[in-house]
């Protein structure tokens, strides 16, 4: 009967061959490691986000006079409407969480480097929507810092030369952020985004599997057609996709061995995401902001303004260039220079492990200056704060000149031919 | 190498507790040490909230038949006792005062107390604020708050807690004059804090006893889930 | 590839197990997104049982008051239009009130708690319209029949118990909702005697 079925279908649309080459005969190295799970939790969180998200629609009032309200109503009247709203506010952090982490480990393995330049555009732009997705997510709840940190943010574009002050009027809709302004970020918020979202997503992982994943080794697990004996062959059945082009070596199938392997990190995730969304929704102050529990009210600025943790280091960036448009070239570029990181880095080895010491430390001194410039953003700005910010600021952009000047010419070391272990 | 990379990925995760260890600064806040599931304290912290706040502040956002059930109040007992604003017991609880003449008289529109126990840190803001007033007389209303400086609310609760002064060194000294005993009046606070908690999450109690529950159910998920993981792979090599 | 044989009931044991314990969980998970549905706080505050004073009402007269959105009816019956009500059962759909357009304490021959006292919603059966009130001139629709409804939309017509004449759209009866008398001069619609 379901056979039948299948059978139907299949030939009218390439179910079950899409299936194959996408997760039963998709060759995945074996050797992948914790940091390849965030990939996947990213999506769950989507999905997440997705659901909730027109589910919180459903009783949420897009107006200046309805919505802080409206918010209220979702939290108190409307039955679950509370967990809908904490899954959906936790979940707006977890998304930034794993994406960073995800980005980390393309980072750490050389996974944005030839072939998979255009994955990680993919997943560049991911990331630039999340955040304007995010920033207009965030003026909806219409709460004080809602309101603040649109102002901010908005004010940014008011640093372009000449066109400045008319672009800012023209994206509030309003002489000052009003219900025009929270109307159009709320319809792009729900609707435009989000679909641009889910595109990019399909993109980014149509793109993933056309190059195929990358591994902690940064091995190629495909070898040219021919060059391996058979008895060394992966025993597994591949899509013809794949094996009439390579010889496929040390790889497993996506599908059951990563499917199983991350539903336990699902599951683990789950139990962390739940543990902050029961026990601790307001993130300890970062997830949820203290000023936003008050109605927006343009006469009053909260006493400090903090960007959600998410936006923090590009906030510090902004906020340490002593002028308003350099500061925001300065943000600006701090993205840019990410999506042209497959071009800064000119070496041929993927792996961190087996890439020069500088390239390690290089790559940690980033990390250290992310995270500093990320606390640094939710803090008031202090002389010291500001100097160390300056040096953060440095360190982040000085990780992609270095990498550029070293990776021309690096010592590495020997990449072993095959996945080790 | 793979110990470097290990050392390294621990390294991340203990860094961010480290740097996030940024003082948090602003006035000493006493502990209210209130206790939501405490249904009589939160029953007495309502009746205080009609009696001596509802005039100026209201609860715009949390309904009288929502706060009988959640407190254990029967609705027949709630019309009688608690409910003097508002015709129907699912009204919000409001009163009628007009905030443009409330602006005028106080300066600002007295605000919404509903959330206020999440705006300003938790019920300890709310439980030292009502029992730090204390003499001022450049203040037009003869008071002034060592918590919320210049306040524009008089000591309504002057009568119970009496009155307090400042000395030379910011120190302020015990309550005298009123009605209450300071521990009588500290209890008082406590259970007007411990009300406004409330107010602010009123699903707080089910979130987490939910949340025990699905975290629960999650580790048994996990269990067969391991299990399910670490059966299939015993196929990779 | 395993040299060690695969143990094919264990593997296919915890794949059931594990999509059984999943299962829970999405069924769990599906509780939120279906409870909100439901109606809210707000919803049910504006549904809630509506008062009004009967006894101003002058006989012969009908108030309209408005439960859960809908027109309801209320009209104090004089003693004259109380008994005629029986004179025309045979042109009637259902004179006996078989069909449960009403709470058991009012299926009685004026299908009312006080025969003084029809309280019904003014919602035509047929398909939705507000029926009006006929008072003296009712007899241009049914002859004989001093009072009644009739509805503008199809023209479907009913007594002054909100029985639904033969020959027109109207399936049935007007609804009498839930009501009560907590006091002899206050009517309390959507809530039954005893029930609070």
């Amino acid at each position: 009967m379901l056979a039948n079925l299948m059978a139907w279908i299949d030939k009218r649309l390439p179910l079950t061959d899409a299936v194959n080459k996408h997760a039963g005969q998709y060759p995945a190295p074996k050797n992948f490691n914790f940091w390849y799970v965030f990939g996947v939790l990213a999506s769950v969180v989507l999905v997440n986000q997705l659901l909730t998200g027109v589910w919180l629609t459903m009783s949420y009032e897009p107006s200046g006079e309805g919505a802080f309200a409206s918010v209220e109503y979702i939290m108190r009247d409307v039955d679950y409407g509370w967990l809908l709203r904490y899954m959906h506010s936790t979940g707006a952090s977890a998304f930034f969480v794993v994406v960073y982490m995800h980005m980390f480990r393309g980072m750490m393995y050389g996974s944005y480097q030839k072939p998979r330049e255009l994955l990680w555009i993919f997943g560049m732009l991911i990331f630039l929507v999340l955040m304007a997705e995010a920033f207009m997510g965030y003026l909806l709840p219409w709460g004080n810092m809602s309101y603040w940190g649109a102002q901010v943010i908005i004010s940014l574009f008011g640093a372009i030369p000449i066109i400045g002050d008319d672009l800012t009027l023209w994206i509030r809709g309003d002489y000052v952020i009003s219900g025009a302004t929270l109307n159009r970020f709320f319809a792009l918020h729900v609707i435009a985004m989000p679909l641009v979202l889910v595109v990019l997503v399909f993109l980014h992982i149509l793109a993933l599997h056309e190059v195929g994943s990358n591994n902690p080794e940064g091995t190629d697990i495909k070898k040219p057609k021919g060059s391996v004996p058979l008895e060394e062959h992966s025993k597994f059945t591949f899509h013809e996709q794949y094996t009439k082009k390579y010889d496929i070596v040390d790889a497993i199938p996506f599908h059951p061995y990563y499917t199983v392997k991350d539903l336990v990190a699902i599951v683990i995730f789950l139990i962390i995401f739940s543990w902050v969304m029961f026990f601790n929704p307001e993130g300890g102050g970062y997830f949820m902001e203290a000023p936003n529990f008050e109605p927006a009210n343009g006469l009053k600025t909260p006493e400090h303004i903090a960007p959600v943790w998410y936006f923090g280091p590009f906030y510090t960036i902004l906020r340490v260039i002593p002028d308003k448009l350099l500061g925001a070239v300065g943000m600006f570029s701090a993205i840019i220079v990410l999506f042209l990181l497959p071009w800064f880095d000119r070496g041929t080895v993927k792996s961190i492990k087996f890439r020069c010491t500088a390239h390690t430390v290089n790559l940690a001194q980033f990390v250290i200056c992310f995270i500093a410039l990320g606390i640094l953003g939710t803090l008031p700005s202090t002389p010291v704060y500001n100097l160390i910010g300056t040096i953060a600021t440095f360190g982040y952009f000085g990780f992609f000149l270095a990498l550029w000047v070293y990776s021309k010419n690096e010592k590495t070391k020997p990449v072993p031919e095959r996945v080790s272990g | 190498m793979n110990k470097f990379i290990r050392a390294f990925t621990f390294g991340i995760f203990a860094l961010v507790p480290m740097l996030t260890l940024a003082a948090s600064s602003g006035v000493h806040l006493d502990k209210a040490g209130n206790d939501l599931s405490d249904k009589e304290s939160l029953k007495r912290g309502f009746e205080s909230y009609i009696n001596y706040c509802l005039g100026c502040h209201q609860l715009q956002y949390q309904r009288y038949n929502r706060t009988f059930e959640d407190l254990g109040i029967s609705e027949a007992d709630g019309i009688a006792n608690y409910m003097y604003t508002g015709d129907k017991v699912g009204d919000h609880i409001t009163n009628t005062m007009p905030a443009k003449d409330a602006a005028k008289w106080f300066g600002n529109t007295p605000p919404d107390l509903t959330l206020m126990a999440r705006l300003k840190p938790g019920p300890d803001y709310i439980y030292t604020y009502l029992r730090s007033f204390y003499v001022d007389p450049e203040r037009p209303f003869g008071v002034n708050n060592t918590v919320l400086k210049n306040a524009g609310m008089p000591h309504v609760l002057q009568g119970l807690q009496g009155v307090r002064t400042m000395d030379e060194n910011g120190k302020l000294s015990e309550a005298t004059g009123g009605s209450m005993t300071v521990e009588e009046y500290d209890a008082f606070a406590r259970d007007l804090a411990n009300f406004l908690e409330y107010t602010g999450e009123p699903s707080k109690l089910k979130r987490e006893a939910m949340g025990y529950w699905v975290i629960g159910f999650l580790f048994i998920f996990l269990i067969f889930a391991y299990l399910l993981k670490v059966e299939y792979w015993k196929d990779v090599h | 590839m395993s040299n060690a044989p695969v143990n094919n009931g264990r593997r296919r044991f915890l794949t059931a197990a594990t999509s059984v314990v999943g299962g829970v969980g999405v069924v769990g998970l599906a509780v939120p997104f279906i409870g909100s549905w439901n109606p809210s706080a707000r919803a049910k505050a504006a549904g809630a049982p509506v008062e009004v004073n009967v006894s101003k009402i002058e006989p012969g007269q009908l108030i309209r008051a408005e439960w859960r959105g809908k027109p309801v009816y209320v009209i104090r019956r004089t003693e004259e239009i109380l008994s005629t009500l029986a004179a025309h059962d045979d042109q009637l759909k259902d004179p006996g009130s078989e069909e449960p357009q009403q709470p058991t304490y009012a299926t009685n021959a004026y299908r009312s708690i006080k025969p003084e006292f029809m309280v019904a919603l003014g919602v035509c059966t047929h398909l939705g319209c507000a029926p009006t009130h006929h008072q003296g001139d009712f007899e241009e629709f049914v002859e004989g029949v001093k009072d009644g409804f009739f509805c503008p939309c199809h023209g479907s017509k009913f007594d002054m118990a909100g029985r639904v004449f033969q020959s027109v759209p109207a399936p049935t009866n007007l609804v009498v909702p839930e009501h009560s008398f907590p006091t002899a001069d206050t009517l309390l619609i959507g809530v039954s005697a005893g029930e609070a």
